[in-house]
């Protein structure tokens, strides 16, 4: 049984901890209203591209010619996974969520015997992933340095993977992240962007419209497919980010209810044993003075 | 009324222009400038350095746009943007700014030739606001 000292200090430190996680989710709180917001802008812009680029390649005549970053390199040997996480911990189940869905979809590459290589994009995701899959990784990139998801952080990820894909080092482009549903609940996504996935392009056919192009189909998609990777890692970026704050909310509030329960528990123990400490004294007092 | 059309202009951030009302607007187009009006043919179009000319009821809007895509379909012009500016909000040392960061970029070796034409029309551009 601990001593009525210790109990105290053990109050005292559960009380400052439920401090530091109740600030915290006050911060995260606020973080999350402007990053929900920036999420919702963000979404106009990568589908409205996305509706663009589908209307283009329906209408691009030369299937054959089409570019690489539409249609694939025509094999599927290397995977290139970005996996992307959060800078900072604390946040509850966000990254083990990611990591989680990511690592199922290395082990299937795995098992079938395709190559593959990892970008981590976040400091969190390359400390949870360089123990089982060092050799796998082949760049990581952090941004701790910006406040808030911005497109040019997420256009000089664009242009890496770009850069490997015409260097031919990859096939097959996914990306990992978290999908913003609502405070409590975030969804870890695959998406695949390098080919251009079909499934994505159903959604949109009410086509039919015949579009004039200035200048040539080709040229276009050419200019916009660079663009559009860009685009979804932004948008990937800003859900990611209106996630880790939700994530790091609920976390904290978690973390304040139950010190907040630890409190009233060693405060009733910390009566019981103040009270059963008096009791024995007045019993050794009394015995005393009935024995005189 | 029936002569206006729908115009967005959205940046990867946030939706950054909307006007129900528009009754012409002039796009810089990548092989020249295209003045857009009511039922024009579903068109798309890259942007090259230049400025957006808006006319609505609401009077004249002017943005200077350093590239994009415009698309043009059902009445409502879409144009999708990751840098752009309105000519009212700017200063003129941003502009000057602007020009100095372009030049700079010029008087780099091994350009290609389509940045090189893109890159001075965009100091053309500028200089002309200035």
């Amino acid at each position: 049984m601990a001593s009525l000292d210790d109990l105290k200090k053990r109050i005292q430190s559960v009380k400052s901890t439920q401090k530091i996680t109740k600030a915290m989710k006050m911060v995260a709180a606020a973080k999350l209203r402007r990053a929900q917001e920036n999420a919702e802008k963000g979404r106009p812009y990568s589908e409205k591209m996305n509706n663009i680029i589908l209307n283009l390649s329906n209408g691009i005549s030369d299937k054959e010619n089409a570019p690489k970053l539409l249609t694939g390199s025509g094999e599927e040997k290397i995977h290139l996974c970005v996996v992307l996480t959060s800078d900072r911990g604390l946040c509850g189940g966000f990254n083990s969520n990611i990591i989680r869905k990511a690592k199922s979809y290395f082990q299937k590459i795995l098992n079938e015997g395709k190559g593959l290589k990892i970008i981590t994009v976040g400091s969190k995701g390359y400390d949870q992933l360089k123990r089982l899959y060092n050799e796998n990784i082949v760049d990581k990139i952090t941004f701790k340095e910006s406040k808030n998801a911005n497109y040019f952080d997420a256009d000089k990820v664009g242009k890496i993977i770009i850069e490997k894909f015409e260097k031919k080092e990859f096939d097959v482009c996914t990306i990992f992240y978290n999908q913003f549903k609502n405070v409590i609940t975030q969804i870890p996504q695959e998406q695949q962007i390098i080919p251009l996935k079909a499934s994505e392009a159903k959604k949109d056919t009410e086509t039919g419209d015949i579009y004039e192009f200035e200048p040539e189909e080709d040229e276009i998609l050419s200019n916009l497919l660079p663009k559009n990777i860009s685009t979804q890692i932004f948008k990937a970026m800003l859900e990611n980010s209106a996630s880790e704050q939700g994530s790091r909310m609920t976390a904290m509030d978690n973390a304040t209810r139950n010190a907040g329960e630890m409190v009233d528990k060693l405060t009733i123990q910390y009566n019981r044993s103040r009270q059963a400490a008096i009791t024995k004294e007045l019993i050794e007092i009394i015995s005393g003075a009935e024995s005189l | 009324m029936s002569e206006q059309f729908k115009l967005e202009i959205i940046s990867p951030e946030k939706s950054f222009f909307l006007n129900d009302n528009v009754t012409e607007a002039i796009i810089p187009g990548y092989e020249g400038e295209m003045g857009i009006l009511k039922d024009h043919i579903s068109i798309i179009s890259f942007l090259k350095p230049g400025i957006i000319k808006i006319f609505s009821k609401d009077g004249e809007d002017n943005f200077y746009v350093d590239d994009g895509i415009a698309e043009f379909k059902e009445n409502t012009l879409s144009i999708l943007t990751s840098s752009i500016f309105n000519l009212k909000d700017q200063n003129k040392s941003f502009i000057e700014n602007s020009i100095k960061d372009a030049e700079n970029e010029l008087n780099k070796e091994n350009l290609e030739d389509q940045k090189r034409y893109l890159f001075n029309q965009k100091i053309e551009v500028l200089k002309s606001i200035n």
